[in-house]
């Protein structure tokens, strides 16, 4: 993980800023996301010259051309193994890959698991748009299964991904979920993410004004949106709605909803959240829940510490040093069987 | 003190080791191979075994083999033809027969000649006289009784007994060659060093096989061949892969970085990926990555981020880089892409040779894509290549792809261990912070490289990508820009010809006759054409390591020769590139495509016949 408090830096938002223009659709979600990065990584105090923004093909790969930052825009679906690659060759850096629902999860769809499973330090964002933009409207692997696009005039017929489960099947340490236009709450989760060692995947509901516009509009517009989502915070109890009186119970072995005063339930039978549990069971019930029968969770879901790939590479090379005896590549090439003439 | 009844002094001695996939033929081979060399012979080793880790037994399309050439003299090819094969089943005589010199010896296990193997081969009656071999030095030994006689006190289980038999018959081919067995129990103490009984059983049945030779010598000639005179120096043996990561890591060294290597398991290739992941010790970083475009997505991503980067794989997986390939081009960051190029197209031959990537390298990618392309020409010349194919990489700021192949990589010779400090330095071109403005594709006005400017550098922050970019790094599609951008990154790859040395001619540098090889038809191509020289013929040869850019006298060792005749294992692609690269020559073509190398009798059979063509 990169250093946190080398020198004192004082960054503002503005700091972070690249001198490009913003390219994409007046009133894109990309745009709230781009703000609410910018100004996270403001508050964290790390050496700009140490950030590397990496991203596939797709309108949120265009981002780390927007960022003040090194960074590299990739091609589609291998952002991943561009980051993985960085932040091997120098684990100094902080990593960051922007990538959407097309680019990570179709073309990208190996790397990205893979990069997960490794859990190398790396940060991913995905913003979920449920559509490919930047082609004009084809149906994407998160696209809600009927949705009718250009090449599904008749519907859908393909389940979609659900990006908390196939993270967290994939062995995920750090997955959590914010909105693009709540500029709070993304700012918290992109510094946990930032703070956390490891692969940390933030999955970002976005909403894309052109192609799919509204997708996200029974967790996005103010009359719905507190009954329908639970913001989960480590060791807070998981209350939500408007009224805040609703919560989450575990019965069955299934969650539920209840409402308080309602069934003799109250305040108190509430779950309170876990993010470190390592066990992967409950942060998986909780990535999943949809609508209508659950609100969607946003927040950190699940963050547990574990070796990261970057680090037991380290400490791998570390130990084949001390016991080689090879410490030079002439020595290398004089080992073994060798022949005077 | 063994009598010699019949000593047969040589130059050179071709042995082909050949039985069942899971005979243990490789590494009798392997061993072989060493005691020569360690004794003072030249020696060219090609292994050939099939791509099924056990397939059918006893069917020819399960056999295995392994040929070395030993000599007196300087030694270029594994040879032609085998002057002694060794034969475990009648299925190994018949995948042979064919490439046995006249009045060989043939030494097979009797035991395995029974009717049910003879036929299983695909022979209907006595496989000698079938293949009309019965002229041959024909040494019958039973070797499976006789393992199991030197075996009967063993404690060991049966099968394991069986599978010491590769050692008895390396034990009587040591006798026949008069040589030490004391490499091979070295090994063999090494290697089996924590099953004592597997050391001790080896060990019996390796003396077991030298003493029966002798003991049968009567019926065989023995060989003689004396140390190679050759330069002085230190000299281990080395494969071509194995040649082609210590280049890489003797680069990374020279140059001041870490090496990262990203690469998916393919045959020919693992090997490089293999020895690398050995090289924690020199700080060597290797990731095998999840699939072939994550290896070189892996390597672009290292070099970014200031890595001497790498990626290896064989022609399948090469296509599926070839996206990946293209914005490291387009990004102009250093990379070293390996190809060991096998049999295609697709699946192909997976474990045979071929050099029919050569297109695919050079053309094979969207847009108007320059790289640099190299070809080693020997084993231990993929040290050298690869070391150069990083100098250029880094110092003109571009991927290189340098091409060897299956013939290369599991071929060995013995090589003369170069010191470090005699390797040319390394220059890399890195950005510094200045009070102007870093602009990322800002160039060296001669070498047209871009400096770089690494992720940590301090007021260097920049973006790259796949986009065509401004001298600035901005996105642009202006059309004056992207045409200027495509004509610079094409002179960029041609400025490369100031580092690339001049061809050498083999022979005269006019004459009737210029003998074209490239990458690894170097060894029969050399070989062919000393020999005509030899015997009187006006033929010369040259080998072509570069092939983009072409080095700069080309044109001028063309001129000196009536014909031109272009050596190549595919359809002509090296003569269709010189076609368009130099108009005014007219190129023969000798072509191969069976999945094995040219011998330098076919090559000397087919310039003969040019030369009589007036």
């Amino acid at each position: 993980m990169a250093e946190t408090t080398t020198h004192e830096n004082h960054y503002v938002a503005k700091d972070f800023k690249s001198d490009q223009e913003v390219r994409w659709c007046p009133g894109c979600g990309d745009h709230g996301i781009l703000a609410s990065l910018q100004k996270a990584l403001a508050e964290l105090d790390i050496p700009k010259e140490k950030y590397v923004f990496v991203s596939g093909i797709g309108c949120s790969s265009r981002l780390p051309y927007y960022m003040n930052t090194y960074g590299f825009h990739g091609i589609h679906g291998r952002a991943a193994p561009i980051a993985t690659g960085i932040k091997i060759a120098n684990p100094d850096l902080m990593v960051w890959m922007m990538t959407g629902d097309g680019d990570a999860l179709a073309i990208g769809g190996n790397h990205f698991i893979h990069a997960i499973r490794r859990n190398i330090d790396i940060k991913i964002i995905l913003f979920n748009n449920e559509i490919y933009g930047l082609t004009k409207g084809q149906y994407s692997p998160t696209s809600k299964k009927g949705l009718v696009t250009k090449t599904s005039p008749y519907g859908t017929i393909e389940e979609s991904f659900k990006i908390g489960e196939l993270t967290i099947g994939a062995s995920g340490r750090f997955f959590a979920r914010t909105v693009d236009y709540n500029l709070q709450l993304s700012n918290e989760v992109y510094k946990q993410a930032a703070l956390f060692n490891g692969t940390a995947m933030v999955e970002v509901i976005q909403n894309c004004v052109i192609f799919n516009d509204g997708a996200h509009d029974l967790i996005t517009n103010k009359e719905t949106r507190d009954d329908n989502t639970l913001v989960l915070r480590h060791g807070e109890p998981m209350i939500f709605g408007k009224n805040r009186d609703k919560g989450l119970i575990l019965e069955n072995l299934k969650l539920k909803v209840i409402k308080f005063g309602e069934n003799g339930y109250t305040e108190k039978d509430v779950l309170v959240h876990d993010a470190h549990e390592p066990n992967p069971g409950i942060h998986y019930r909780l990535a999943g829940m949809h609508l209508p029968d659950y609100p969607v969770s946003l927040g950190v879901i699940r963050s547990i510490k574990d070796h990261t790939y970057d680090e037991a590479m380290r400490d791998q090379h570390v130990k084949v040093q001390e016991a080689s005896k090879i410490k030079s590549v002439d020595e290398l090439l004089r080992s073994g069987a060798t022949w005077k003439k | 003190m063994e009598k010699r009844l019949k000593v047969i002094e040589k130059d050179d001695v071709v042995i082909r080791f050949s039985g069942d996939s899971g005979d243990g033929m490789q590494l009798t081979g392997t061993l072989f191979s060493t005691t020569s060399a360690l004794f003072g012979n030249d020696i060219s080793t090609f292994p050939d075994y099939p791509s099924e880790i056990r397939a059918p037994q006893g069917t020819v399309g399960g056999v295995s083999g392994f040929q070395v050439h030993i000599g007196h003299k300087q030694v270029n090819t594994p040879g032609d033809y085998a002057d002694v094969l060794v034969a475990m089943n009648p299925a190994a005589v018949r995948a042979n027969a064919r490439y046995l010199a006249k009045g060989s010896t043939i030494i097979y296990d009797s035991d395995s000649f029974t009717e049910k193997q003879i036929l299983r081969a695909g022979y209907k009656s006595d496989p000698f006289i079938e293949d009309k071999l019965d002229g041959m030095h024909l040494i019958a030994a039973p070797i499976t009784t006789l393992v199991k006689e030197a075996l009967k006190n063993s404690e060991l289980d049966p099968k394991s007994i069986l599978r010491t038999k590769n050692m008895f018959a390396l034990g009587m081919v040591y006798w026949l060659f008069d040589s030490k067995l004391k490499y091979t129990e070295d090994f063999i103490e090494d290697k089996f060093g924590k099953k004592p009984l597997m050391a001790e059983a080896n060990s019996k049945v390796l003396r077991a096989g030298y003493y029966y030779a002798e003991t049968i010598q009567a019926i065989a000639p023995s060989y003689s061949v004396s140390p190679a005179n050759i330069e002085k120096g230190i000299y281990r043996n080395i494969n071509g892969n194995q040649a082609t990561a210590w280049g890489l890591l003797a680069a990374a060294e020279k140059a001041g970085l870490k090496l990262f290597i990203g690469s998916y398991p393919i045959t020919p290739a693992t090997g490089i990926l293999e020895e690398m992941a050995l090289r924690k010790d020199l700080g060597a970083k290797s990731l095998q990555a999840e699939d072939e475009i994550a290896g070189i997505c892996s390597a672009i991503g290292a070099s970014f981020a200031g890595s001497l980067a790498v990626t290896s794989t064989s022609g399948p997986g090469f296509a599926l880089k070839s996206e990946a390939l293209n914005l490291a081009v387009m990004t102009e960051l250093p990379l070293v892409v390996i190809n060991v190029q096998r049999g295609g197209p697709s699946t192909g031959l997976p474990t045979k040779t071929e050099q029919a990537d050569l297109w695919q390298a050079l053309y094979g990618r969207n847009g108007e894509s320059p790289v640099v392309v190299m070809a080693a020409g020997t084993p231990s010349d993929c040290f050298y290549y690869a070391f150069r194919a990083a100098k250029i990489a880094l110092e003109y700021m571009t991927p290189v792809v340098l091409l060897t192949d299956s013939y290369l990589a599991n071929g060995s010779e013995p090589w003369r261990i170069p010191s470090m400090s005699d390797m040319p330095s390394i220059k890399v071109p890195w950005a510094e912070k200045t009070d102007m403005e870093y602009l990322p594709y800002d160039r060296d006005p001669v070498k047209h490289s871009r400096k770089w400017a690494v992720p940590g550098m301090e007021g260097l922050e920049h973006r790259v990508g796949g986009l065509e970019k401004t001298v600035r790094g901005s996105v642009s599609y202006t059309p004056e820009n992207h045409e200027y951008m495509v004509k610079i990154r094409d002179e960029k790859v041609e400025a490369v010809a100031a580092d690339v040395p001049d061809l050498k001619v083999i022979g005269t540098k006019t004459g009737d006759l210029l003998v074209i090889g490239w990458g690894s038809s170097h060894g029969h191509v050399v070989t062919a054409v000393t020999e005509l020289q030899e015997e009187g013929y006006n033929v010369s040869a040259v080998n072509f390591n570069y092939i983009r850019p072409l080095p700069k006298n080309t044109a001028q060792v063309f001129d000196g020769f009536k014909k031109l005749v272009v050596c190549e294992l595919n359809l002509g692609q090296f003569a269709n590139y010189l076609r368009i690269k130099h108009q005014k020559y007219t190129y023969h073509q000798y072509n191969k495509v069976q999945g094995l190398p040219f011998t330098a009798r076919e090559i000397k059979d087919y310039c003969i016949k040019m030369l009589e063509e007036k």
